[in-house]
């Protein structure tokens, strides 16, 4: 296992949508290196024939009565917006400009 | 235990004594929630166990108990007791913060199902409990709002994540609270502040308006400084929700029976060979073992039980709790709700989430969600995420061979009593060490309760008990729970709560 360099970190962020400064990158690779390096440990038993187990209830295709119900309305829905332009979201550019 | 008539001290009564009392009218629901409301005035600035007081509505919900009651009105079976919330469950027009920034201001518009259960059965919320950002963290020291201190020593932590539901109800601030417990948030913070605490089975208790930690972990349950008001509190927030598509659609265990009975003898009680020992505190250690003594004095009958896997939990549990969380996180943009950050004309959605992001949340969610981030990469998936799924298998076969050697099994809740607060905030490591004994339950899914079994005599701090009970079996927790307790009550003539220091 590679020890987690702070590029790499920087790579974890962008992906994740976090704008880390230069001093987060150095403390969470050293962080982040020690926690991998424990929980890798899972690698140690033999699973090769072993099912995994995404959730504990074995629950599938639950549905309910296809049946028209009350939503949230938009005063409702736009309270706790950070911005709100003509009843709607307000989000910035969502395309470069070029 | 007995039932002490209803007297001034409002504050130290049990939920069940003060529930009676309402109902026959010895005290009104008012002068009751009152008394918690000025309890919170008096102590809550030391221990800060909330992050919003709803006093003004807890008082007209208290009113319109009280009128109900003098109406005739079937009243509910909670009737006008106060109760303190976990502030990751949504209440309509309350802040909801989930101890985040990110969510500072957010009032959502909607009840979780938890919560329009406690207001059908006309229970009245105090405030909002606080908790580690997003339920991450075993201390509440991840709070973007600052800690909550342990009501035993002030300087201590009251355990994680729900260390302000823990804390309100050691602190005779609330006698009832909602936690949620995702790999020991219930049940670790009942064991550090010597109250009761339940994790009920995955899929008792709906998870509607629960903000997601992890998916497949998360399970909100009751918070009491009795068995039997534990009890009372899982009846009424469990059953079937189909707005919950992982909702149990089967009757809820008579748990209030179970904590009456509260009667061991022929039952068969495991102790985890892998739950004690090395890494567990003397103190812990030694009251763990009176426990057991008492369990065979009581008539229960002892078996050793080998859980081979339990080794591997909190390295399953720390690759699939992140995985998830990365992704339930993902919610979080700036776009719809809460807080925006680096918003102008020129700002890209992309810039906006990322600045949103790095300002509205805090260390601990940071570090878990690059960690998610990395076990779900491509290349990594397989032996991380997909290895631990593969773990989580054999963690589920090896308590189902347990079970079939015992009815319920035992270990310590923690595997010390509280540390000092500050003392494992930058070491994630030491910190996730805490959940070890409990961490095994979230991943199989079944049920499983902490109770105090008295003090360290390491630090004189207290020591929890854990019970863990087959999935839907959750009553048998309440028996053995209600047994052991009732065995210390005799032994000691008060509840171990009775001797935590005036605040």
């Amino acid at each position: 296992m590679s020890a987690i360099t702070p590029d790499d970190v920087a790579h974890l962020a962008r992906l994740a949508r976090l704008e880390l400064t230069a001093d987060e990158l150095d403390h969470y690779a050293a962080q982040l290196d020690v926690i991998v390096s424990s929980v890798a440990r899972v690698s140690e038993v033999a699973a090769d024939d072993v099912p995994p187990t995404s959730h504990p209830l074995p629950l599938v295709n639950v549905t309910r009565p296809d049946v028209a119900r009350p939503g949230l309305g938009a005063a409702d829905a736009l309270a706790g917006a950070p911005a709100v332009e003509d009843d709607r979201f307000r989000v910035p550019r969502i395309l470069d400009q070029d | 235990m007995p039932t002490s008539p209803i007297d001034a001290d409002l504050i130290r009564q049990s939920a069940t004594v003060l529930a009676a009392a309402i109902a026959a009218g010895e005290v009104s629901s008012r002068e009751v929630v009152q008394a918690h409301l000025d309890r919170i005035g008096e102590v809550d600035e030391a221990v800060h166990a909330f992050l919003h007081v709803t006093a003004h509505e807890a008082l007209e919900t208290a009113d319109t108990v009280d009128a109900k009651r003098a109406a005739g009105d079937p009243l509910g079976p909670l009737a006008g007791v106060p109760l303190a919330l976990k502030d990751v469950l949504a209440m309509r027009g309350v802040p909801t913060t989930c101890g985040s920034r990110i969510l500072e201001g957010w009032r959502p518009p909607y009840d979780a199902t938890v919560v329009e259960r406690l207001r059908d059965a006309d229970v009245v919320i105090l405030g909002k409990t606080n908790m580690d950002e997003f339920a991450m963290g075993s201390s509440t020291e991840h709070s973007a709002f600052g800690p909550t201190r342990n009501p035993w020593d002030l300087e201590r932590i009251p355990g994680g994540s729900g260390g302000g539901s823990a804390a309100a109800v050691a602190a005779f601030e609330a006698p009832l609270a909602v936690g949620t417990d995702t790999g020991g948030s219930i049940r670790q913070p009942a064991a550090v502040t010597g109250t009761v605490g339940v994790k009920p089975t995955y899929g008792g208790v709906s998870r509607y308006g629960l903000v997601a930690l992890a998916s497949s972990l998360d399970q909100a349950g009751p918070c009491a400084r009795t068995v039997l008001d534990a009890a009372h509190l899982h009846a009424v927030i469990a059953g079937h929700d189909p707005r919950d598509s992982t909702s149990i659609d089967a009757a809820v265990p008579d748990v209030i029976a179970a904590a009456q009975r509260g009667d061991v003898r022929g039952m068969r009680v495991g102790l985890v060979r892998q739950l004690d020992g090395e890494g567990y505190a003397p103190g812990v250690r030694q009251r763990f073992a009176e426990a057991v003594e008492i369990l065979t004095h009581l008539g229960a009958e002892i078996v050793e039980v080998d859980c081979p896997h339990f080794e591997y939990a909190l390295g399953a549990y720390y690759l699939i709790l992140p995985s998830e969380a990365s992704s339930n996180l993902a919610r979080f943009d700036g776009m719809r709700y809460g807080l925006r950050a680096g918003d102008g004309s020129d700002a890209s959605v992309e810039s906006v989430m990322s600045a949103t992001r790095e300002a509205g949340f805090g260390a601990e969610v940071k570090r878990r969600i690059m960690l998610g981030t990395y076990a779900l990469s491509s290349g990594y998936y397989d032996a991380y995420y997909g290895q631990a799924q593969k773990v989580r298998t054999l963690i589920r076969r090896d308590f189902d061979a347990a079970f079939d050697k015992a009815d319920v099994l035992i270990s310590p809740t923690a595997p010390t009593t509280a540390f000092r607060l500050g003392e494992k905030l930058d070491d994630p490591l030491a910190m996730y060490l805490n959940d070890i004994a409990t961490i095994p339950v979230n991943l199989a899914g079944n049920a499983a309760m902490s109770l105090p079994i008295g003090l360290s005599p390491d630090d004189g701090l207290p020591v929890g008990l854990q019970i863990m009970a087959p999935a839907m079996a959750d009553d048998r927790l309440y028996r053995a729970g209600a047994a052991v307790e009732g065995a210390l009550y005799d032994r000691w003539g008060h509840l171990l709560i009775e001797e935590a220091p005036a605040l």
